[in-house]
């Protein structure tokens, strides 16, 4: 197996006025490809800075990243850009979709600064594929003010798969939706990974961490506890189980 | 390419998304553009019709105008002294080297009649050579020639307006017109020219032989100026400067006196005319340039508004991959697109209000096409000069500040 995502003594520090902040403080970990990591933490735990370094959205102030066997520990803002661009995809706890834009043009914006130029047929044909694969081809014309929180989620995730990344990152993926909505999404992440996506997640929630195969706790800057979950939920049996006991308090039919 | 189409269609939807916004923006802009497309139309109309003026004086054409005369300290304005004589006009053309035609000139206005119709106009006594160096060929009927100057002879060449006047519907020419009650025969009548670019009608005279001028209507012995034809331009300064010397002579005028008589040079009233509609001009430019400035600063004002409105925006872009250069280029068409919008906008209005100022004022206007260009390329060019630091703070924003920004 070959690891999506090497760290190496990943430090950051970061330079407020008079007082450094130490907000990763030596953090070395692998992640092969095929895994479902979450990685979870306090907030202060340094957990959201990592994950903006996994992002190649910011740059480790010490150490070596090596994403896909690439090292962006060095790379400018450009190439950091294009890197986020071909290799990850991004899910957002707040959606993040462009607001009065479709779906459909939501999950094409990749495409636009992507470096294999596709015709604009390609684009919509991928866009409505990657749309089908969260099961909402049929909401591509609707714009995010008309789609439910679990569903403009999906058209994120949609966004995020269609330039066939590497790796998925989802930061707090759930943090903004209903326990039953988040199960759903969850179930969305559990297929992705059944079909060999790699993705890692950043999540508070215990229950939701519980989705994935491997937990990383994270506390003052440091991986405290990286261990394999035992006892795996599964999305499709959660949503029943939930869907039963609504039906027994009458809540739906 | 795919890329910057892309990019305008993101442009053009931000645009519309605030329809309100960016018509007041581009307002600026449309005032600016539409001041010097309408400016340069009034300027343009204003040198065409002095230089249609200027040309229709005639080629290469100095003009001797006799002194002035002072009596009891009223003093009469060129010409009124009747200081050139047909020896004058004959000495110019013999002695001068370069002179190819020259016409003697008196003017006075009466009034004239045929039949029972009567009006006031100009009276021009002037050589046949008048026609040909003021470039004002006979339409209908002949000129009169060199037998009939000599003979002083009773005929005469009309202006349309004098036909239309004195013989409505009929033909004019072989007719008679009494002129100070001397009767004139009617030999031609010439082009009609229209108005003159002060509003005066061109075509309101009568043109006879300067000698039948001289002895049958104004009974005077001296002419009131001569229009003298030098070969080609570059001759205008050495002929003019030869009358000078060679009047001075004739009149036995003694070194240290002064002229009596004035001479000037199509080129020197060319210049004198030409001069004030630059003056005009730039002036007019200058405060169009001015209403361009101000357009281009609404325009940047409302790119770092934008700017910092879709902060979240630009973030979300660059998260996906968008490098900075595409956030640049975004937001350099944007401005681009607001400024070009206002500059064709402009472009109409300025072609609107020169047609308009053209209507009202019988002053007519001449946009030329190069403008509309230099218009285009200008308000493209403000777009970008306004548009790049809204542009470059955009695209040098920190994806996870840009992000997290409320």
């Amino acid at each position: 197996m070959n690891a999506v995502i090497q760290l190496q003594e990943v430090h950051k520090i970061y330079h407020t006025g008079s007082v450094d902040v130490h907000a990763v403080r030596g953090v070395s970990a692998e992640i092969q490809a095929g895994e479902f990591v979450a990685i979870m933490g306090a907030s202060g735990s340094g957990k959201s800075t990592l994950m903006n370094i996994i992002g190649c959205l910011d740059r480790s102030t010490k150490g070596h990243y090596l994403l896909d066997g690439t090292d962006v520990s060095q790379l400018n803002r450009d190439a950091l850009a294009d890197i986020r661009n071909q290799k990850i995809g991004f899910i957002f706890q707040g959606f993040n979709l462009l607001s009065r834009t479709s779906a459909l043009e939501n999950v094409e914006l990749p495409m636009l600064y992507s470096k294999d130029h596709l015709s604009g047929r390609e684009q919509r044909e991928r866009a409505t594929n990657a749309l089908g694969t969260v099961g909402l081809a049929e909401r591509a014309d609707h714009h995010p003010n008309q789609l439910s929180g679990g569903q403009q989620q999906r058209v994120a995730i949609a966004r995020a798969l269609v330039n066939q990344p590497a790796l998925l990152l989802a930061d707090e993926p759930t943090g903004n939706l209903d326990s039953q909505t988040s199960i759903e999404i969850m179930g969305v992440f559990q297929s992705l990974n059944e079909k060999g996506m790699t993705i890692v997640m950043v999540t508070h929630e215990l229950d939701i961490a519980r989705y994935t195969k491997r937990n990383l706790i994270m506390r003052d800057g440091r991986i405290v506890s990286d261990t394999p979950v035992a006892q795996r939920l599964n999305a499709e049996t959660e949503l029943r189980a939930l869907r039963d006991a609504q039906q027994a308090v009458k809540l739906t039919v | 390419m795919r890329r910057i189409l892309a990019t305008l269609k993101i442009a053009g939807r931000a645009l519309r998304r605030n329809k309100l916004r960016t018509l007041l923006t581009t307002l600026g802009m449309i005032i600016g553009v539409g001041a010097v497309i309408a400016m340069v139309g009034i300027g343009n109309g204003a040198k065409s019709q002095i230089e249609a003026q200027i040309a229709s004086m005639g080629q290469n054409v100095v003009l001797v105008f006799s002194g002035s005369f002072s009596r009891g300290g009223v003093r009469s304005g060129w010409g009124g002294a009747g200081t050139l004589t047909i020896d004058d006009s004959e000495g110019i053309l013999r002695e001068i080297p370069g002179v190819v035609a020259v016409s003697p000139e008196i003017r006075t206005r009466a009034q004239i009649a045929a039949g029972s119709q009567n009006w006031n106009t100009s009276i021009q006594g002037e050589s046949p050579e008048y026609f040909d160096i003021r470039q004002w060929p006979i339409i209908t009927g002949s000129s009169f020639t060199a037998q009939d100057v000599r003979s002083a002879n009773k005929v005469a060449v009309i202006g349309k307006t004098i036909a239309d006047q004195l013989f409505p519907g009929e033909d004019p020419i072989g007719q008679v017109v009494r002129v100070k009650n001397v009767p004139f025969i009617i030999l031609g009548m010439l082009t009609p020219k229209g108005l003159s670019v002060q509003g005066q009608d061109q075509d309101d005279l009568i043109i006879v032989p300067y000698t039948s001028a001289m002895k049958r209507v104004q009974r005077v012995t001296t002419l009131g100026s001569i229009i003298v034809q030098a070969a080609k331009p570059t001759l205008l300064n050495p002929v003019q400067q030869q009358i000078i010397e060679l009047l001075r002579q004739n009149h036995k005028i003694t070194p240290g006196k002064d002229d009596d008589f004035t001479v000037r040079n199509q080129q020197e009233i060319a210049e004198m005319a030409t001069a004030q509609s630059k003056t005009m001009t730039l002036l007019l430019a200058a405060i169009a340039m001015v209403s361009l400035v101000v357009g281009g600063i609404g325009i940047m004002n409302i790119m770092l508004v934008s700017v910092t409105e879709r902060t979240r925006e630009i973030g979300i872009r660059m998260a996906i991959g968008a490098r900075g250069r595409d956030i640049l280029l975004q937001f350099l068409i944007e401005a681009v697109t607001l400024s070009l919008i206002g500059g064709i906008l402009g472009i109409g209005s300025g072609f609107g209000v020169s047609k308009l100022i053209a209507a009202k004022t019988s002053w007519p206007t001449l946009v030329p096409s190069e403008w509309v260009v230099y218009a285009f390329l200008v308000s493209a060019s403000v777009g970008i000069f306004f548009g790049f630091y809204p542009a470059r703070k955009a695209s040098q924003l920190d994806p996870i500040d840009a992000l997290r920004y409320e």
